[in-house]
């Protein structure tokens, strides 16, 4: 069944008609090739597909595609700003803060919410806040030390 | 592009995402057995997509995520009532629930990743009926109630009462789990789970311990478990050992005994049940010891 649905994705409004049953990662990767979004598990236990929905960290693996109607999404893509990489995303290579980068994309964007919620934060707060997030390379010491320079960017005033 | 039920395709489905209970209920009412109720799918998706769950042809999901009668938290006579599509997130950053609940609050933050309680909800995680869902073994512990709703009928079920097996609740094809009701109650709690890490959604093990005292005695404990049984369980032979009594090295000892012969834990790729009956003793005893600071 088709469903119609109004929604934003990327600072960008969409009237689309979804296969009721294909997933938010589906639609993403798929119909609007936002190829940020990486199809891993696809049960929840990765993270490597998460963006943000209404400004939260989910799976897009486990959100059905309708459901997002009158929702907003935010997925890397739309980090950047006019062709240019959002500092996160910069601290991320600055830290060689990926291997593979298979992870990279859920990384940011649950990394991403976690700075912009927290005022200040510990190295066991990112370890909690990215117990989501899986990386089969086992990089987390760099990805933790891209996200402590990220806020250092944020602090200074070099954000969006 | 691929459905979401991998390669086990089925040809049709039909999606309603009703607004309001009232459209919701009239059509469970229509529907009856050839519907599934979704709400966050967190659960559902990977059900069907592994197989576990089988949508037939022509299925109708009915999403419940977008009805807002079932989003409230609040805290009147009655004691706490949470909506059951609240979702996980929200039961914990509420500071009602925080102020009048703190048990809840510390088993569901212990469930999933934060991605999956950001879209869980607390109904779900109850109606799924895993035996091993967090949730309702701190809600066995408080007493709740759940509140089930069909078409011009409203029916109160303990929650002791609600889980029928692996996966089945008492939940009739037409009625909707529309709240949960957590009875004004003091007392002091604690919830302890074992797991393998933090993030994987399943325990091994979890407890959770409800208990009022009066003139230096137990007047009411409660007790549940969840993954050592089909269903979350209260241990009420080890209640009655020690309701009415002090916690001393002795009884403490008794009630670690019963409480492995009261269980029925499973073997499965993340425990035998050996290791599960001897650890249910061990975290009943943490826990009190916990509760009682012995
Ligand atoms: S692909 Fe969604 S969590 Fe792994
Ligand atoms: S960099 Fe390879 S999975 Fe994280």
């Amino acid at each position: 069944m088709q469903v119609p649905i109004n929604t934003r994705i990327n600072q960008r409004s969409y009237e689309l008609e979804v296969d009721a049953r294909t997933t938010l990662l589906d639609l993403l990767r798929e119909k609007l090739d936002l190829k940020s979004v990486h199809r891993g598990c696809e049960e929840g236990e990765c993270g490597a597909c998460t963006v943000l929905l209404n400004g939260k960290p989910v799976c897009s693996c486990l959100v059905l595609s309708p459901q997002i109607n009158g929702a907003e999404v935010l997925t890397v893509e739309g980090l950047m700003k006019d062709g240019n990489m959002h500092p996160l995303m910069k601290a991320f290579v600055e830290n060689y803060a990926m291997q593979c980068g298979y992870c990279t994309p859920g990384m940011v964007m649950t990394s991403y919410y976690l700075i912009n919620t927290w005022d200040d934060f510990t190295e066991e707060d990112i370890r909690k806040g990215l117990e989501g997030n899986l990386c089969r390379c086992t990089g987390y010491t760099n990805i933790i030390r891209a996200i402590r320079e990220a806020k250092k960017y944020k602090d200074a005033g070099y954000w969006w | 592009m691929r459905n979401f039920i991998g390669s086990r395709s089925i040809s049709k489905i039909s999606y309603f995402c009703p607004k309001s209970l009232t459209e919701a209920l009239d059509f469970l009412d229509n529907c009856k057995e050839n519907v599934k109720i979704l709400a966050g799918g967190t659960d559902v998706i990977p059900a069907v997509r592994s197989g576990k769950l089988l949508l037939i042809d022509n299925i109708n999901i009915l999403d419940i995520k977008s009805i807002d009668e079932l989003k409230h938290i609040v805290f009147e006579e009655e004691g706490l009532r949470i909506g059951a599509t609240v979702t996980l997130s929200e039961v914990i950053e509420s500071e009602i629930v925080k102020n009048n609940c703190p048990l809840l609050k510390k088993a569901i933050d212990q469930i999933g990743s934060m991605q999956i309680r950001n879209w869980a909800t607390i109904g779900g995680n109850i109606c799924n009926a895993s035996p091993a869902a967090d949730s309702a073994v701190s809600l066995l512990a408080l007493d709740a109630s759940l509140r089930l709703q069909s078409k011009g009928k409203s029916r109160l079920v303990p929650i002791n009462e609600f889980f029928v097996g692996p996966g089945k609740t008492k939940l009739k094809s037409d009625e909707l789990l529309t709240e949960i009701i957590i009875p004004k109650r003091n007392g002091n709690s604690t919830f302890i789970k074992l797991g393998r890490r933090n993030a994987f959604t399943l325990s091994l093990i979890s407890i959770a311990v409800f208990v009022q005292m009066k003139d230096n005695v137990i007047s009411d404990i409660k007790i549940a478990l969840g993954a050592v049984a089909p269903t979350p369980i209260r241990a009420q032979n080890t209640e009655k050992i020690l309701i009415g009594g002090k916690i001393t090295e002795e009884n403490l000892k008794t009630a670690v005994q019963t409480i492995k012969e009261e269980i029925n834990p499973i073997n499965d790729v993340r425990a035998s049940s050996e290791y599960r009956r001897d650890m249910s003793g061990e975290l009943l005893r943490k826990a009190l010891i916990n509760l009682f600071g012995i």
